[in-house]
């Protein structure tokens, strides 16, 4: 067998090595038969050996092939040499090769792998940007020089475009440049460190902040060195602050244990400290003003929508979320099922104004379905996030009979899921100091068939007339 | 950046670096939208180290350091005579922005000293975390301390900004915390763990954003009697309850303006290396808190060698392990063995016999291992039950002093 030599662009040629070590393994050349250049610049003469177009795909195990990719981009130039005599193998019948890790040509190939990682890690890490004027359009430029310990530029990239899309950059490399527009990733010619700019506005506060955050008491600088090794150190503005750290540790660490403990300078805050403790909503208004000022736990929603009626009503009914018309317009029950609530208890005898009313859950949650913001069934985590509010909100009006209308008032009632069908009438919510009703929501008798409505709906009015009742007696009759 | 910037900077680091908490780990896989700012990569990146040996990963800065309370343990506690300052939200956001662009960062660590009260703190840190999520887009990592005795909404609320929650603990018993943290109240602390991990889980089961990244706590090592078998035995229990992502061990360190209340003396960092390993056992190397226990001398771990070793010195009769036979379980017990080199070995030997010269290319903890392994070539002669071994397994006393 003759020896073969391959030439493949400079660093890491992913392309030429998958098409040579085809051609090879088809051909059946030896990996000791192969001469492998890279780098170089394009040979003027023709390759060596016969060329005959492409040769067939070869089938290798996920893990050979994933193995590959990375260690083409080591600098190491038996790079590929060694990634021939692995898929040699492979093909010579020993399909599990890459996951006998102890074997040394494996190792080897895993440490290179390793050491790509790293170097993708590093520079991740440990590249430094600076403003660099203004670019088109008016937006940010900023540039970065780094050295790269391997060929990786092109994979490092994609990281620095997901990060920082908005602003234009440019990394400069002694093997290549990568540059960002806003739209594209585009690759260059090498660049020089003095293409970048040699100060930045940040960088001083960045090294007091360096420098601030180290504790000298925990002074370890093997560790430091581990992790963050003295090569990258002329690009990092901020490690020129490490040897005055260093030096002066020692002395602040003992200045620190020496010295006899002080009396405060200042008299303890008697005021501020009781007000401090004072910091519960002490009524009803200070807890909607908190939870007016509160996010919706499913952004969305146009406002919270707050409790209505008058403190120390008698009987509260407690409904599920907000519908579209109660977001628009900041009052609970104003929609279709609040009309049709208040017919209801009109029927059953029960003055609207003199009740209290409120939802388990605050905010509106929708779907969007074409112009329509369908509504959402909040989700039992959501109601336990918002039984906090409902808790302290019952506590300030403190009503004689809270009266459930549906599963979700029940369950941020009594924290508990239970079937409404099964649990209609009065209740007992535990550790709650008001009795308790169940009943079904309004908006269920909506949803009904029309057939099946009038019935229905008569034996909701049926039990708010029972509720009235029940709000009527002394409290603890019930259950 | 201006001079009266860059001083509050350096007050407000200076008082936030005794959290040793600084991970970007654990956030799902996030990139910035257009116009937008940052990501998130899941295991998180150290952008820089100090000469400490500690990663810089986040902005870990207070939002003020004037506080209410009087933790005797803490640089900031209100008899303090340190330098005081407040950054105003805009501050926070423009630092953290603008480092952020510059690559030096992944994201924020903001905490608090307590102003006014627990609930208007914990507001001012949900504004800052607000304003970089709305305002700017941002899409890298936000760890936001929670003020335990802030309302349960308020602590909720933070949730949907931040990716990292975490309370401290800072003290393991109520009597210590009574002792040295008055205004603190233990029962407090793990009523807020408790409902916060309960939120998280249920966001999760639910797909909603919540706090993705956990939460996570901070134990004081050495400012208190506790011995690490007690801590080790708190730790359990939170990562049991609580579902807690990790737990931070914080070798009490002397601060400046130290209270008279506790010794002031070089920190113990050996202790808090080995409580960080014992911890590392029980999460990843099925270690049991009883196994834990058993490696200790009267409840304390010892300096000179690591638990694993400890534990396999006092379970001599359960070595030497076949490493071509044995299960993971068991070869996860061997000293020098990590979990990546055992997965390597449980791989390998399916379809090769090793050697010991094979263990070597698995493991850099070959000479730990030794005594307490067999191989196709190899078997430790009297190894594993000499005295002396011990000794000559222990690292040489690390000059914990500082230089």
């Amino acid at each position: 067998m003759t020896g073969r030599t391959i030439r493949l662009r400079p660093g890491a040629d992913l392309d030429g090595f998958r098409a040579a070590v085809r051609r090879l393994v088809h051909d059946g050349v030896a990996p000791d038969a192969v001469t492998w250049i890279a780098g170089e610049a394009q040979s003027l003469f023709p390759e060596d050996g016969p060329e005959a177009g492409p040769a067939p795909a070869l089938a290798l195990p996920r893990a050979v092939a994933a193995l590959i990719p990375a260690v083409v981009m080591h600098r190491d130039p038996e790079r590929y040499g060694l990634l021939h005599r692995l898929v040699r193998r492979v093909a010579d019948g020993e399909r599990h090769i890459a996951e006998v890790a102890s074997d040394p040509l494996v190792h080897r190939l895993h440490l290179m792998r390793k050491a790509i990682g790293r170097d993708l890690h590093k520079m991740h890490a440990f590249l430094r940007f600076r403003r660099a004027g203004t670019g088109e359009g008016g937006r940010e430029r900023f540039a970065a020089w780094f050295e790269p310990e391997h060929h990786i530029l092109a994979e490092a990239a994609p990281f620095f475009s997901a990060r920082f899309p908005s602003f234009d950059w440019s990394i400069l490399t002694p093997d290549g440049s990568a540059h960002w527009d806003g739209r594209a990733l585009s690759f260059g010619p090498p660049g020089r460190r003095e293409d970048v700019p040699e100060q930045d506005a940040f960088e001083a506060g960045w090294t007091d902040y360096y420098s601030s955050t180290f504790n000298p008491a925990r002074t370890n600088l093997a560790a430091m060195r581990a992790e963050m090794p003295k090569k990258y150190w002329h690009n990092m503005p901020e490690t020129a602050a490490i040897p005055g750290l260093v030096r002066a540790a020692g002395q602040r660490v003992g200045a620190m244990i020496e010295r006899a403990p002080e009396a405060p300078a200042k008299r303890v805050p008697a005021r501020a400290l009781a007000a401090m403790a004072a910091q519960e909503p002490a009524s009803l208004e200070a807890l909607n003003a908190v939870i007016r000022a509160s996010e919706p736990l499913v952004p969305g929603a146009t406002q919270a929508v707050l409790g209505e009626g008058p403190l120390g009503a008698a009987i509260a009914f407690v409904g599920e979320q907000p519908g579209d018309q109660e977001d628009l317009q900041g009052r609970p029950f104003v929609g279709p099922a609040g009309q049709l609530l208040a017919r209801a208890l009109r029927e059953a005898g029960i003055d609207r104004d003199r009740s209290y009313l409120t939802n388990a859950v605050k905010h509106f949650k929708f779907e969007m379905r074409g112009k329509r913001r369908l509504h959402q069934s909040p989700t039992a985590g959501e109601v336990a996030h918002y039984r906090w509010w409902l808790d302290r909100e019952l506590a300030f009006v403190a009503p004689r009979l809270v009266v459930a209308l549906g599963a979700t008032a029940v369950l941020a009632l009594s924290g508990r899921q239970i079937p409404i069908t099964r649990a209609r009438g009065p209740a007992a919510f535990a550790g709650k100091p008001f009795d308790g009703f169940i009943t079904v929501h309004p908006s269920y008798l909506l949803r009904l068939p029309d057939a099946a409505r009038p019935e229905a709906y008569e034996a909701f009015v049926g039990d708010l007339r029972r509720a009235a009742l029940l709000a009527a007696e002394p409290a603890g009759a019930v259950g | 950046m201006d001079d009266a910037l860059k001083k509050k900077l350096t007050i407000l680091a200076d008082a936030a670096k005794y959290d040793a908490s600084c991970a970007s780990s654990g956030a799902p896989k996030r990139k910035a939208e257009a116009g937008g700012l940052g990501s998130t990569t899941g295991a998180g990146i150290c952008h820089a180290y100090t000469p400490d040996g500690r990663c810089v990963s986040l902005l870990k800065i207070l939002l003020t350091n004037y506080c209410l309370f009087d933790c005797a343990y803490c640089v900031n506690r209100r008899s303090s005579n340190v330098r005081r300052a407040r950054f105003s939200v805009d501050e926070v956001v423009t630092l953290t922005v603008e480092f952020y662009k510059r690559n030096y960062i992944e994201g924020l660590f903001l905490s608090s000293g307590i102003i006014r009260s627990p609930d208007h703190t914990m507001e001012q840190l949900i504004r800052v975390a607000k304003t970089l999520r709305q305002r700017h887009g941002f899409r890298g990592y936000i760890h936001l301390k929670t003020i335990p005795e802030a309302s349960p909404w308020l602590i909720e609320q933070a949730g949907l900004y931040a990716d990292r929650l975490s309370i401290n603990l800072e003290l393991p018993t109520e009597a210590s915390l009574e002792r040295l943290a008055p205004e603190k109240d233990g029962a407090a602390i793990q009523t807020a763990m408790g409902q916060m991990g309960e939120r998280i889980l249920q966001a999760k089961e639910e797909k909603r954003r919540f706090a993705p990244a956990g939460q996570s706590t901070q134990v004081i090592v050495g400012a208190d009697a506790s011995t690490d078998e007690s801590l080790i035995r708190t730790s359990a229990r939170l990562y049991d309850h609580y579902g807690l992502k990790r737990i931070y061990y914080s070798a009490f360190s002397p601060i400046p303006d130290a209270a008279s209340i506790l010794p002031s003396k070089s920190p113990p960092l050996q202790r808090e290396h080995r409580l960080y390993q014992a911890d590392w056992l029980m999460r990843y190397y099925e270690f049991s808190p009883d196994d834990v226990a058993g490696a200790t001398e009267s409840g304390m771990l010892a300096l000179d060698v690591d638990p694993k070793l400890a534990w396999a010195l006092r379970n001599r009769d359960k070595f030497p392990v076949d490493v071509n036979k044995a299960d993971r379980e068991m070869l996860l017990r061997v000293p020098g063995l990590g979990v990546r080199a055992v997965d390597k070995i449980v791989a390998a030997r399916r379809h090769a016999t090793l050697r010991l010269d094979d263990v070597a290319r698995l493991t850099s903890g070959l000479k730990r291992a030794r005594p307490f392994l067999i191989a196709a070539d190899y078997a430790p002669v009297r190894l594993t039950d000499r005295l002396d071994l011990r000794a000559r397994l222990a690292e040489p006393p690390r000059q914990l002093s500082l230089f």
